[in-house]
């Protein structure tokens, strides 16, 4: 869910951040998530979604990983099994959406980096959050990993990491220029 | 084998309990295949029965030409591929529209039970038979023995969603004992608790007697039920245990029904569908 703020409230929000954390303009985010090889007859890759949760629930969406070649749109189908996606906005979304879709990835490591002056990102309140990682796959599992975080980020934590222990390998959250 | 005339009336009072408790215990259902769905158009199916086991069709098939489909816009939607077996019915329902669409049957009428002049019971409608409440007058002695006349309503239901839930299917229509969802029916989660509220003739239906099963019975051996009775709101909360599929029953009892009628009784049955968190 996006939140709807006024030019000059985001642009205080912005502000506000970057006062709170002494970021430079041009640094983003970057998450490493690792997809692990898993040994099965039948693999496809997961569909991934990753966002960050307020402890009111509500989520700023960061990726979403599908199935984008299908036939119909067919790919979509399978959106909902990214449950708790699903239910934090996943099912209000009009996908594909610029910039947090893409199709899905094997296995290794993808790192993935949104800008902190991306409009959501900037307009996020100060405060306790999750990073949720959530992947499931076809005829496979699923699995859902949370790193708990403070907003901004401090510098001096990072790299944040979590690790998943079925659908999920490494997870990791730093900042870079 | 020779029995004894008192064997035999022992015979015929446990079987005539044995088919009673049946009765009772029998439950109509219309379990959707999947209740949360994504994607372009989705289509779900469904199956509807009447069973002891829940949701093993193990009785009688649901009759399902008289089932409605609202969508969320409150459009009436067809049955596709609905087919009658002997256990069970099943039909399919495709989602085109975005939101919340509610599957119900609904039935409600006078109910009559009497003794004649000679002791013997008698009830209309007639067993199996549709109750036309045109035809009261002339069915029913009102001055026999015993009468006693009941409003009753009966009605099944269950809830599918596409994409994001909506709640314009929950309006109530007045009649019969009705479900508010306060919870979304779509949006339950193991461990979660989730409110709804219970109406009678569209005014908040206090005491009703609330049973949830979960499925699966089969394959176990408890009943698992989980009892609560709605407050003088109408409300009633549950918090679910497991996630899967559940089977709901309410029912309800008071004497303020209209003439002829001297008691109103409500029953309502739903199925959900809990996911793990």
């Amino acid at each position: 869910m996006r939140k709807k703020l006024s030019g000059k409230s985001k642009a205080v929000a912005l502000l506000g951040a970057l006062l709170a954390s002494g970021w430079a303009q041009a640094q983003s985010l970057q998450l490493s998530i690792e997809i692990p090889r898993l040994k099965v007859a039948e693999y496809h890759n997961p569909y991934v979604a990753v966002w960050l949760e307020d402890e009111s629930r509500n989520a700023t969406q960061l990726a979403v990983w599908y199935d984008l070649g299908m036939r119909n749109d067919e790919g979509e189908k399978w959106l909902k099994d990214l449950r708790q996606w699903w239910r934090r906005g996943g099912r209000a979304m009009d996908v594909p959406v610029d910039g947090i879709t893409s199709a899905t990835y094997g296995p290794g490591e993808h790192k993935l980096k949104v800008a902190l002056d991306r409009e959501e990102l900037a307009a996020l309140e100060p405060g306790n959050y999750r990073l949720r990682v959530e992947a499931a796959r076809e005829v496979g599992g699923r699995e859902l990993v949370d790193i708990p975080l403070t907003w901004p980020l401090d510098k001096s934590a990072l790299p944040l990491t979590g690790r998943g222990e079925s659908e999920l390998g490494n997870i990791r959250i730093a900042l870079t220029d | 084998m020779k029995k004894s005339l008192a064997a035999k009336v022992l015979l015929t009072a446990a079987v005539a309990a044995g088919t009673a408790m049946q009765a009772q215990a029998h439950r109509a259902w219309i379990l959707p295949g999947a209740t949360v769905l994504s994607g372009d158009d989705p289509y779900v199916t469904f199956d509807a029965a009447v069973s002891n086991t829940i949701f093993f069709p193990d009785h009688v098939a649901l009759r399902i030409d008289g089932l409605q489909v609202r969508g969320p816009g409150g459009e009436s939607l067809a049955l596709e591929n609905a087919s009658r077996g002997r256990y069970r019915s099943t039909f399919d329902l495709q989602l085109k529209e975005e939101g919340t669409y509610k599957v119900s049957t609904a039935s409600a009428g006078l109910r009559a039970f009497w003794r004649d002049a000679d002791g013997k019971r008698h009830m209309w409608p007639g067993r199996g038979k549709t109750a036309d409440d045109s035809e009261f007058d002339s069915a029913v002695p009102r001055d026999a023995k015993d009468l006693r006349v009941y409003r009753g309503s009966r009605r099944i239901e269950t809830f599918v969603t596409a994409g994001a839930p909506s709640d314009d299917v929950f309006a109530s229509t007045g009649v019969g004992l009705e479900l508010v969802p306060v919870t979304h029916p779509n949006d339950l989660y193991a461990g979660e608790s989730a409110q709804f509220k219970l109406l009678i003739d569209g005014e908040p239906a206090q005491d009703a007697e609330v049973v949830l099963v979960p499925g699966g019975s089969r394959y176990r051996d408890s009943q698992e039920e989980i009892t609560v009775k709605s407050d003088g709101a109408g409300l009633f909360s549950v918090t679910w245990p497991a996630a899967g599929r559940y089977f709901m029953e309410a029912e309800y009892e008071d004497d303020k029904a209209a003439a002829p009628a001297t008691r109103r009784r409500g029953q309502y049955a739903a199925t959900f569908e809990v996911l793990p968190l």
